[in-house]
């Protein structure tokens, strides 16, 4: 079956030239938009309609358009990564939008994530905050000897899970209170639960929540939302042993 | 350590640990008002108020519970606060994921409404009773010992003043619906929570949230329809 075309609808988007000018909403009419069309071809298309019009397109973060590299962002109609589940910006379908549709397409709000132009902001404060303790600095082995230390099944499944997160920042943009607290616990759940990490994992804990706090990352009020966003279905229940960890270790001290 | 208490997740154990503290006070605060319901001539009432106003035990714990009530607040405006700078600008089209009444969303407005009855609370009763005196409270039930005569003051306000009760209704919804989010966060936050245990405890707040609600507003109601 063909895909349905919408005729007309219309984006209303965020333009900002600069991190520090003041951006407004601008609303522009796309026509001819098959819902077959991923979220990201129509803005493409909107795109090559502004150029040809010698108007400035809109800059958008994106890269591998496979749900993958955490790359694309939007806050669309209420919803990071638009009103689907499960799922990033690049891999919403235009099937989730009816004709004549006013669609709002914001940046991330979030302090610790400043726009760069238009919809696409810095989410360098994530990198910082991983730079900061996730990862193993302690000699593991090689390969072979990697599989001799034994995992249970299920630490093995629970850490795939938390280092399912590819740092998009939904989570954060999400939040009432732009917490980064999933994200935290994601990273700091995939070296908890498996032998390797758990050398360093008083540190790790300590170390990654003292640069969020820095950062200006809001604090974490259990709404759920985040667990909701997350293209990933990242649970909170990682926040509940990153809070353990942290608990534990600042006990230990 | 001093870092600890002004990290984020240092003021949060703070709100938990204080939080379940208030619950457990709450807890018998509703097991005592009960006996409004189940006596109608107020002496087992009584006999409860005189207790909780005599026993060393439970004047140890009042400074204590005062102290309870002025962290979990004082520590609500702060987190409140810093959470609201993380995001200098909102949303035009806000937040389509988690509904607008969600209570998780509204701890703070629910807790500020909370602090409003409470203070009306403290007015109709522990003034009365600790400061001012009244009457009604010297009305004794012929129990032998000497004692307030807490019933009659109850009764009255919420026999004489349906604004009250309507008021006091209100109360333990709000209660309830703090509740129902403020306890199995409280366990979240100090890690006491995983996969299985989160859905555990989340269904055990919503009882406890119908719990409160429906208890505390079972007195006004009580009376509204009693006498």
């Amino acid at each position: 079956m063909a895909d349905k075309i919408l005729n007309k609808i219309y984006v209303k988007v965020w333009r900002q030239n600069n991190p520090t000018a003041k951006g407004r909403f601008e609303t522009y009419t796309v026509e001819n938009i098959s819902q077959g069309n991923s979220f990201l071809e129509m803005i493409d298309i909107l795109n090559d309609k502004l150029i040809l019009e010698g108007k400035d397109p809109i800059a958008f973060d994106h890269d591998c358009r496979e749900g993958i590299c955490g790359m694309c962002s939007l806050y669309i109609n209420g919803h990071a990564h638009g009103p689907d589940t499960q799922v990033t910006t690049c891999q919403l379908h235009m099937r989730k939008f009816s004709e004549g549709q006013t669609i709002t397409v914001e940046p991330w709000r979030v302090g610790a994530f400043p726009v760069i132009k238009d919809v696409m902001v810095d989410r360098t404060a994530f990198e910082k905050i991983q730079q900061a303790g996730g990862f193993v600095s302690v000699n593991t082995g090689g390969v072979p000897d990697g599989n001799t230390i034994p995992v249970s099944q299920e630490d093995a499944e629970e850490a795939m899970d938390a280092a399912a997160c590819i740092g998009c920042g939904a989570c954060a943009a999400t939040c009432k209170n732009s917490s980064a607290m999933l994200f935290l616990a994601a990273k700091v759940s995939q070296f908890a639960k498996l032998p390797q990490g758990k050398v360093e994992a008083k540190r790790r804990a300590k170390a990654m929540y003292a640069k969020m706090d820095e950062l200006g990352f809001g604090g974490c009020t259990n709404t759920g939302a985040c667990e909701l966003a997350c293209p990933k279905s990242i649970s909170i229940a990682h926040i509940a042993r990153l809070n353990r960890e942290y608990l534990k270790a600042k006990i230990a001290d | 350590m001093s870092n600890f208490l002004s990290a984020s997740i240092g003021r949060k154990v703070f709100m938990s640990l204080t939080g379940l503290f208030l619950i457990s006070f709450l807890s018998l605060h509703l097991t005592l008002n009960l006996l409004l319901i189940f006596d109608d001539s107020g002496n087992l009432f009584n006999q409860a108020a005189h207790f909780m106003a005599t026993n060393p035990m439970i004047k140890i714990m009042e400074p204590i519970l005062a102290l309870g009530f002025v962290i979990h607040i004082i520590w609500a405006g702060w987190i409140t606060l810093d959470n609201m700078k993380a995001r200098p600008k909102g949303y035009a089209s806000g937040d389509q994921l988690l509904k607008w009444w969600a209570p998780s969303k509204n701890m703070f407005i629910l807790g500020g409404m909370i602090l409003v009855f409470l203070i009306l609370h403290i007015f109709n009763f522990w003034v009365k009773l600790k400061i001012t005196g009244d009457p009604l409270l010297d009305k004794a039930t012929g129990t032998g010992i000497e004692m307030h005569n807490t019933y009659a003051l109850v009764s009255n306000l919420f026999i004489k003043f349906p604004l009250y009760d309507v008021i006091y209704v209100i109360g333990g919804i709000l209660v309830g619906l703090h509740l129902s989010h403020g306890f199995w966060s409280a366990f979240q936050t100090i890690g006491l929570s995983n996969i299985n245990w989160m859905k555990r405890l989340k269904f055990i707040a919503n009882l406890i949230g119908v719990i409160f609600a429906v208890g505390f507003s079972a007195i006004p109601i009580y009376f509204l329809l009693k006498f």
